[in-house]
């Protein structure tokens, strides 16, 4: 039974599922009943029982966490269907800020020393040493002109892909993520130019620079953060 | 207008309060007037390597509290001619007794009569430490070529950094001991300099006489043929902006015997 109203839900069919495109002028209210309307209208399934995945695409509307739920409570009411995204065009400054941060190499010019700790949300670019008992941390990567010979923390808030570069690697101790690896009990010579990363397996490795261009090709950033 | 200097270290033992005396003693050498001020309040020593215990009034604390007039704690050393002068601290109280701010008064006041005033620090990062440094222009930062000491060199750099007043540290590195440095069993000089990257003021060797002078209560710099005396004397003159070269630690006077073994790199 179709009403006469605007339609607010577009439902197009894909390999990967189902995609719908809400309408983005409409009151959230409205958007929901007619969501609810759309989807108890016709059957979706695709005939062996499997769940169908679905893509929400928002258009220009921003959604409160609440109200996401909503959606997504409502249309995993349906029963063969689950929520696989939901796609603003719109996020809040907030967010822009902290992408914006995250993706921003900070550098500084200085010599971090003994009890001082530095700390980036983005990428660290330290022109200077880091001593021991210093330390230095970020949500990014790390790259030190200096020599390294403090602690170095790099992606703190749970990146496993940042990677610590020194152009004199002699650390107390590395961190990367939740990885901890210190300096043999014995110091050697100082190691020029190396970076340490973390292979497949979570394992920190101490490298040349040379080899984080095939490591980490994202780290080459030629049109800024983003 | 004086200035103040403020010596400190972060670690404890490697020679703050002779560095202190020495420096002290010779810049009246040179014709300076100079107060010699001890911040270590409650743990107080720079009194006795100056040899001044016994004529100590008044103290610090009192005249920060108001209990005496600032010359009347003031303890004259008769070996210079009204050059020479030390502000003692108070062995009865602690180092709570007087804020940042008052011994910041005191210097003020000190540095309107004397060319230098040397602020003696005591060990550690603490309450002691944040009223050494609230008068001061200058620092100087004592180590020695251990390890441990200059980790708490680098501390304290960094957080004398942090201080607006304070012009940027410059380091005299204390206590050489010239035979461990030479078989890298501590850290050589150029090592010490790179790590902290400041300005080196002056270097001194171990010397025993060093600490029989103290026990006399004459510092070193007194005695015109004594090695670490010329050290601390050339650093008096780099504090005055002469442009002195760095002493060399090699050995002197050595016998016939040691010559020939050294020829042939055996260790005497």
């Amino acid at each position: 039974m179709k009403t006469k109203k605007q339609q607010y839900v577009t439902i197009k069919g894909t390999k990967n599922g189902l995609t719908l495109h809400l309408d983005d002028a409409c009151s959230f209210d409205e958007l929901l009943d007619g969501l609810q309307n759309m989807l108890s209208i016709e059957q979706y399934t695709d005939g062996k029982g499997q769940k169908i995945s679905v893509h929400v695409k928002l258009g220009n509307r921003f959604l409160y966490k609440e109200q996401e739920e909503q959606l997504t409570e409502l249309i995993a009411s349906k029963k063969d269907l689950f929520v696989h995204s939901i796609d603003s065009e719109v996020i809040t400054k907030k967010e822009a800020q902290q992408i914006r941060e995250e993706a921003e190499i900070i550098s500084v010019s200085k010599i971090v020393r003994s009890g001082q700790v530095l700390q980036v949300k983005g990428d660290l670019l330290l022109i200077g040493d880091v001593n021991p008992g210093g330390t230095v941390r970020a949500g990014g990567n790390i790259f030190v002109l200096g020599s390294l010979k403090g602690i170095a923390h790099a992606g703190f808030n749970g990146n496993n892909q940042a990677v610590i570069a020194a152009s004199e690697m002699l650390p107390t101790q590395l961190r990367i993520n939740h990885v901890l690896n210190r300096s043999p009990d014995h110091i050697q010579k100082g190691n020029e130019m190396e970076c340490a990363y973390l292979d497949t397996d979570g394992n920190m490795v101490i490298e040349r620079l040379q080899h984080l261009a095939h490591l980490r090709p994202d780290l080459t950033r030629l049109e800024g953060g983003m | 207008m004086g200035e103040a200097i403020v010596i400190t270290s972060g670690k404890g033992g490697v020679g703050k309060t002779t560095t202190s005396a020495n420096l002290g003693t010779a810049l009246a050498i040179l014709g300076k007037r100079v107060c010699l001020v001890d911040t270590d309040i409650g743990l107080r020593n720079l009194d006795v390597v100056m040899g001044l215990e016994n004529r100590i009034i008044y103290d610090l604390v009192d005249v920060v509290e108001g209990r005496c007039k600032m010359h009347q704690a003031l303890v004259k050393d008769k070996r210079f001619d009204d050059l020479l002068y030390l502000m003692p601290a108070a062995q009865t109280s602690d180092k709570t007794a007087v804020a940042p701010e008052q011994i910041k008064n005191m210097v003020q006041e000190l540095k309107q009569e004397f060319d230098y005033v040397i602020i003696d620090c005591p060990a550690g990062i603490e309450q002691g430490y944040k009223n050494a440094v609230s008068g001061a222009d200058k620092a100087i930062v004592v180590t020695t070529p251990e390890i441990s000491a200059v980790r708490d060199a680098d501390r304290i750099i960094g957080l004398l950094e942090q201080e607006e007043n304070v012009e940027s540290p410059r380091l005299v590195v204390n206590r050489i001991r010239n035979h461990l440095m030479k078989n890298g069993d501590t850290m050589d000089i150029d090592e010490i300099v790179q790590h902290l990257s400041i300005d080196l003021l002056g270097i001194v060797a171990d010397d025993d006489e060093v600490i029989k002078a103290s026990n006399h209560g004459e510092p070193i710099a007194m005695d015109p043929k004594n090695r670490a005396s010329i050290a601390y004397r050339n650093i008096a003159r780099r504090i005055l902006g002469e442009s002195v070269p760095l002493q060399v630690l090699e050995e002197q006077n050595k016998g016939m015997m040691a010559k020939i073994k050294s020829f042939f790199g055996v260790r005497s």
